[in-house]
């Protein structure tokens, strides 16, 4: 055995040098999504020069450009980076508090409540706008509650929980699908918004409360991003290391959940962006610190690439949540197979 | 031979369960079943009287009222099979994995049957009847294998935690596929709903007719496998000591349960929850001997998907609830139930 030996000057020099390796994959993260949010400007069914594009975002009127880009793809490129932020925080904390990738909202059935509710407020109340946001938060906290208290037994199991969010989510959407077959205009359009999500149809007045959101409970979030690093480890050692444990769950629980609920009021439960971002996050970061703002940003990047594949690139035009479900669920089965054949438990 | 000296000498081994007490309950099942046939011909959502029920079964279609109970009588034939088949699939499947969380809906291979039935309806453009039931076999056949595969990798075999996950995965992928098949193709979509969400109303008779023999087999072989699956619910290793063939055993009883699930899911689309909710009652009544556990699940099941049925008939009024959705919002709570109170290893 041979004692590795540290000095201070060699720990200082290793934490510089994995806080580097994690800035330069975050910078190359926001560079990777400003060049698609410029090319969903730029390029759609017809090609629109940069500079009317500038001159249209300042403010000025351009014939032939303004409409395109003010109303139609401004507000989808926006909806798709905010939507993709707010499912790649708000999943890659749920993961990282309960140490396990399978636990993303996605997967437990808190995406389906807050689309579920979203969908109860709007076809069966006939409601719109921020309420039906508030709608989505409280329903997504209130099924955050129930599969907790349902998997709670000495204590919350990991596989437990997963099981009892399985079961929650098969029950929430078999209610959406109950509730879509009843609405008067059911189009197949609306149902794909509600069951896989969608940023079709956007509209700039959407994207506010969930700049609200974002910037509320993302910071919350941010903020306790040391925490969270902490509790990776364990709780018993978090709270060794002076982690208030069952606080920063709540916090983190809330934040994570009115997040991902107000971007599914608007954009549907877009599949499986919430469970990807992070691992995709972990790959590249590697053990270099916080997963936050990389999941985040890579969370943008999914939905933005998945938006603009599924409009352009395939031969029909698929909505974002059937491009990112086709890319999750290989992924997903792949996960599991890998954890079964190492013999770890999930 | 060995194996009938050894079985009639394990009987003690199901005490405080005489046959006379299954008897019994066989006897109110079989009156219950034919009492919720009677219901669900009588019970709908048009009110119609009751010479009207008796001129329709007679065979006349003169009124709304009489052409209502004619379309009923195919709708509950329907629902008589998919519940027998599925309440005896989901037996089978719990008995060939000795896993209690096993169900053909959680183990994606109604799921499967969907999926292969929506790519052969959209690229390969099948329309005949026993194309649509052999491709769906075959989808319920390859989801099986499959999700058992990857269930049974690592440590510890299939245990019910990782075939649950490996199901949940599969079906949540091949639902994900199916949406991603089918959108483009607009003259289809239309029967989408009936490939994601399971439901007896609309089918007719002579779709019906096309299942029968492939319903048939699968009957007979599932319930011929009882003996086997009461060998292996002794382990696999005694199992073998006692001279029954496990992989030969567990394949044929799966290939019953396959052809059950593929059949029926071809006719009405995926029904979820209802395999692994019958056999968990039926156990309460019969206890755990497969040769009475096979027919009750059996009969359980034609009941439940019946009541379902009528429920969603009744509770929607105007309109109707699918039966599959029943079962999900009915079966999903007993899921949970079951994972928190079961003790499911590694849970």
């Amino acid at each position: 055995m041979t004692v590795p030996f540290f000095t201070v000057d060699s720990i200082i020099g290793g934490r510089r040098r994995r806080a580097r390796k994690r800035n330069v994959v975050i910078a190359v993260l926001l560079i990777l999504v400003a060049v698609t949010i410029a090319l969903t400007l730029l390029l759609g069914q017809s090609f629109t020069p940069p500079r009317d594009v500038i001159r249209v975002l300042l403010g000025e009127d351009v014939a032939g450009a303004t409409f395109t880009v003010r109303q139609l793809r401004l507000p989808r490129a926006m909806l798709a980076v905010l939507a993709g932020l707010s499912f790649g925080l708000g999943g890659v904390s749920f993961q990282l508090m309960l140490r396990n990738p399978l636990a993303s909202p996605d997967i437990i059935g808190i995406s389906s409540g807050a689309s579920a509710a979203a969908v109860f407020a709007i076809v069966v109340l006939s409601l719109s706008g921020p309420i039906v946001s508030i709608f989505a938060v409280i329903a997504g906290l209130g099924i955050a509650l129930l599969v907790y208290v349902l998997s709670f037994r000495n204590g919350v199991a990991g596989t437990r929980l997963i099981l009892v969010g399985i079961g929650v989510s098969a029950m929430l959407e078999s209610f959406i699908a109950y509730i879509l077959s009843n609405a008067p205009a059911w189009t197949l359009q609306e149902a794909m918004r509600w069951l896989t999500g969608s940023v079709n149809g956007a509209q700039l007045g959407q994207t506010l409360p969930l700049i609200l959101a974002l910037s509320v409970f993302g910071g919350l979030l941010l903020g306790r991003a040391r925490d969270l690093e902490a509790l990776r480890l364990g709780d018993d050692t978090a709270a060794a290391l002076g982690v208030p444990v069952a606080k920063v769950r709540v916090i983190i629980i809330v934040a994570a959940v009115g997040m991902i609920a107000c971007a599914t009021a608007v954009a549907g439960p877009i599949a499986f962006v919430a469970f990807l971002s992070g691992p995709i996050a972990s790959r590249l970061v590697g053990n270099n610190g916080s997963l936050l703002i990389p999941s985040a940003l890579i969370g943008a990047l999914l939905v933005l690439v998945g938006d603009y594949c599924g409009q352009f690139f395939l031969p029909t035009r698929y909505p974002v949540g059937v491009v990112t479900g086709a890319l999750g669920a290989p992924y997903l089965i792949l996960l599991i197979i890998r954890v079964n054949r190492s013999g770890g438990s999930l | 031979m060995n194996v009938k000296g050894i079985e009639s000498s394990e009987r003690p081994a199901f005490p405080g369960r005489s046959n006379h007490l299954r008897s019994f309950w066989l006897a109110v099942l079989i009156l219950l079943l034919a009492s919720l046939c009677a219901a669900s011909v009588a019970v709908g959502t048009r009110d119609v009287d009751w010479g009207d029920i008796v001129a329709a079964l007679r065979g006349q279609a003169d009124n709304i009222g009489q052409a209502a109970i004619a379309l009923r009588i195919p709708r509950t034939f329907a629902a008589l099979l998919a519940g027998a088949a599925l309440g005896l699939a989901g037996a089978i499947m719990q008995g060939v994995t000795r896993n209690p969380l096993a169900d053909p809906g959680i183990l994606g291979v109604n799921m499967g049957a969907s999926l292969a039935v929506v790519i052969g309806v959209a690229w390969f453009g099948i329309s005949s009847a026993n194309a649509y039931i052999w491709t769906a076999i075959f989808g319920a056949g390859t989801a099986a294998v499959f999700v058992y595969t990857i269930g049974s990798l690592g440590r510890g075999g299939a245990t019910p935690l990782k075939l649950a996950l490996a199901g949940a995965a599969t079906s949540v992928a091949f639902s994900s596929m199916v949406i991603a098949v089918v959108l483009p193709r607009g003259d289809i979509a239309g029967g989408i709903r009936a490939w994601q969400i399971g439901g007896v109303g609309g089918v007719t008779f002579e779709r019906i007719s096309h299942v029968l023999p492939f319903l048939a087999v699968g009957f007979a072989i599932s319930l011929l496998s009882a003996r086997k699956l009461n060998v292996l619910a002794l382990g696999d290793e005694l199992a073998a000591g006692v001279g029954e063939h496990v992989a030969a055993a567990r394949a044929m009883a799966a290939f019953g349960a396959i052809l059950l699930c593929g059949a029926i899911t071809a006719i009405c689309g995926p029904i979820g929850f209802l395999g692994l909710v019958v056999p968990h009652l039926c156990r309460l009544l019969v206890g755990v001997d497969h040769r009475w556990l096979l027919p009750f699940s059996t009969l359980t099941g034609a009941c439940l998907l019946l009541i379902a049925d009528i429920a969603g008939r009744i509770v929607a009024r105007p309109a109707e609830l699918d039966v599959g959705i029943v079962t999900a919002l009915i079966g999903a709570p007993f899921f949970i139930w079951l994972v928190r109170h079961q003790r499911v290893r590694e849970l």
